[in-house]
């Protein structure tokens, strides 16, 4: 099999199948959030059937000409039956509407959840389209495409292609990486580990939950070669990619809180005050029993072990003193780091110490409610020293925590208009 | 007016609200765990269940209904950006 691309050839992957996709190797940050030492590609796969052709995936849309070059060089438009997009996002889809301009006769098939996606793509110009969903495929003859759907991974809308007779996965973002080299298998390819690693870190990792049910997908097909819309192309053992995101979505050390609950507490303390409430939070919810405390000082730490205990944390509690009308740049940055793991559906709260005025604990409670975190206990703030009764108040807010926790609070009933 | 009311089982808390009140409505106020994005009955963010009580809400508009479709939502699942609710007792949890 040959081992470069050629700058407008494609690359055969089996008989009648091949990547027509694009390289970008001057990109070096994608997405805005992830960085990419060597560029990234965007992959985009050619199938010929005995009844027509299906292209997989298009390209960034600047990078058009190359995709249509490749595609040109294997197929003729008239023959394109299928328009499969794996995920709607613009580095694959790009290229779309010209592609559809080109193939008239294709048909698309997208994920049912990728419908709305589609609309801000196409901006009302109506296009016939097979919303399709798990189970659902395409016959090209002597060649069959079944979908897989994997939502989350990256998008709603994304989804696998499984090409039946040759045992390849087209993958989309799924076991991508952005690593750019022309040698483009990865038995051929420089050292792209680190990228694979780094695009599951924060492209995958925050859907940890729905990565588990595409692998229960996944894991059980017999698997010659995995195509990603991104990055090397895995023929050499794709079995080991596969078990490596089965691995990643594990957590490390076994957690010996077991089945209790647990309640993390961090704070920061200018003169011990917001340190004297976080203790106080801490006896309430330890005092209440059934949950696990732990107790940290977010200036004694690093955000990203504290976003791996965060992750597997029933309640979270953050201690910020109001500082210049803010809570406190280390607070901030956690709370900013957390968009890299699942918290939705957590149990949050927030206390701190303040001077003058006390913007840091309701800025710090809408925070947790924008990262999906219920919070149903009010937050408690003290200016400057905490009094007793203030104290009091941070171990009935630990109490409640706990009692919360542990499905121990007591019903309440209020009327509407007594909400604010 | 008729009342109606609605239980936040992640948090404990019922509310008597008027009839016609949306969960959306309500469900932020009292910190429960319902999330929302577009707000407007399209992304399915605040896909909610119904625990009991889903007859005491007004049935889904044709939109919602093909949204919950597209995503493959389970039974009596709703979306709290759009859920009216009529009378009665409804239990919702986020989904
Ligand atoms: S918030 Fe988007 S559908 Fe309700
Ligand atoms: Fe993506
Ligand atoms: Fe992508």
């Amino acid at each position: 099999m040959p081992g470069l691309v050629s700058p407008d050839g494609a690359l055969e992957l089996a008989p009648g199948v091949h990547w027509i996709g694009a390289l970008d190797p001057t990109l070096r940050s994608f997405d805005i959030i992830l960085k990419t030492a060597n560029g990234t590609s965007y992959n985009a796969y050619c199938v010929r059937g005995s009844a027509g052709v299906a292209v997989i995936d298009t390209v960034k849309e600047s990078f058009g000409d190359t995709f249509f070059r490749r595609l040109e060089s294997v197929a003729d438009y008239g023959e394109i039956r299928a328009i499969v997009l794996n995920h709607l996002e613009p580095d694959h889809s790009g290229a779309l509407p010209e592609l559809l301009r080109r193939a008239p006769g294709a048909r698309l098939y997208i994920s049912s959840r990728g419908q709305v996606m589609l609309k801000g793509l196409l901006h009302g110009d109506r296009l016939a389209f097979t919303p399709v969903q798990t189970g659902d495929g395409i016959d090209l003859g002597d060649r069959h495409l079944r979908f897989l759907q994997t939502p989350y991974l990256h998008w709603p809308d994304t989804q696998c292609t499984w090409l039946e007779e040759e045992g390849f996965l087209f993958s989309g973002d799924v076991f991508g990486c952005h690593f750019c080299d022309a040698r483009m298998f990865n038995d051929a390819v420089g050292d792209f580990r680190f990228s694979f690693e780094y695009y599951y870190a924060h492209i995958m990792r925050p859907f940890r939950a729905h990565v588990l049910e595409a692998l229960e997908l996944i894991e059980p097909l017999p698997l010659k070669l995995i195509a990603p819309a991104h990055g090397p192309i895995l023929r050499d053992a794709p079995g080991r990619y596969v078990a490596r995101y089965r691995e990643l979505s594990a957590s490390g050390l076994k957690n010996e809180a077991a089945d209790e609950k647990t309640l993390l507490v961090f704070y920061l303390s200018a003169y011990g005050n917001t340190r004297a409430m976080a203790e106080a939070v801490a006896t309430g919810a330890e005092a209440a029993g059934g949950v696990r405390v732990s107790l940290y000082d977010i200036e004694g730490g690093e955000v990203s072990p504290f976003v791996d205990l965060i992750e597997e944390a029933d309640g979270l509690v953050f201690g910020s003193p109001t500082i210049n009308g803010d809570a406190v740049k280390p607070v901030w940055d956690l709370l900013s780091s957390l968009t890299a793991v699942n918290i939705a559906g957590k149990l949050g709260a927030a206390f701190g110490s303040y001077g003058w005025s006390g913007e840091a604990v309701p800025m710090v409670e809408n925070r947790l409610r924008g990262l999906k975190l219920r919070v149903p206990v009010p937050g408690v703030r003290a200016r400057l020293i905490p009094t007793g009764a203030e104290l009091d108040e941070c171990r009935e807010l630990g109490r409640n925590l706990a009692l919360h926790l542990t499905g121990r609070m007591a019903a309440t009933t209020i009327d509407m208009a007594a909400l604010a | 007016m008729p009342k109606a009311k609605v239980t936040f089982q992640d948090v404990g808390v019922t509310v008597t609200v008027p009839a016609g009140t949306r969960l959306i409505e309500v469900s932020e106020k009292v910190g429960a765990g319902i999330t929302y994005g577009c707000r407007e009955g399209e992304c399915c963010t605040c896909l909610t269940r119904i625990v009991s009580g889903h007859e005491h809400l007004a049935p889904p508009s044709v939109l919602e209904d093909q949204v919950l479709k597209d995503n493959l939502a389970p039974r009596h699942h709703r979306l709290a950006c759009q859920a009216q609710v009529l009378g009665g007792e409804i239990v919702v949890k986020p989904a």
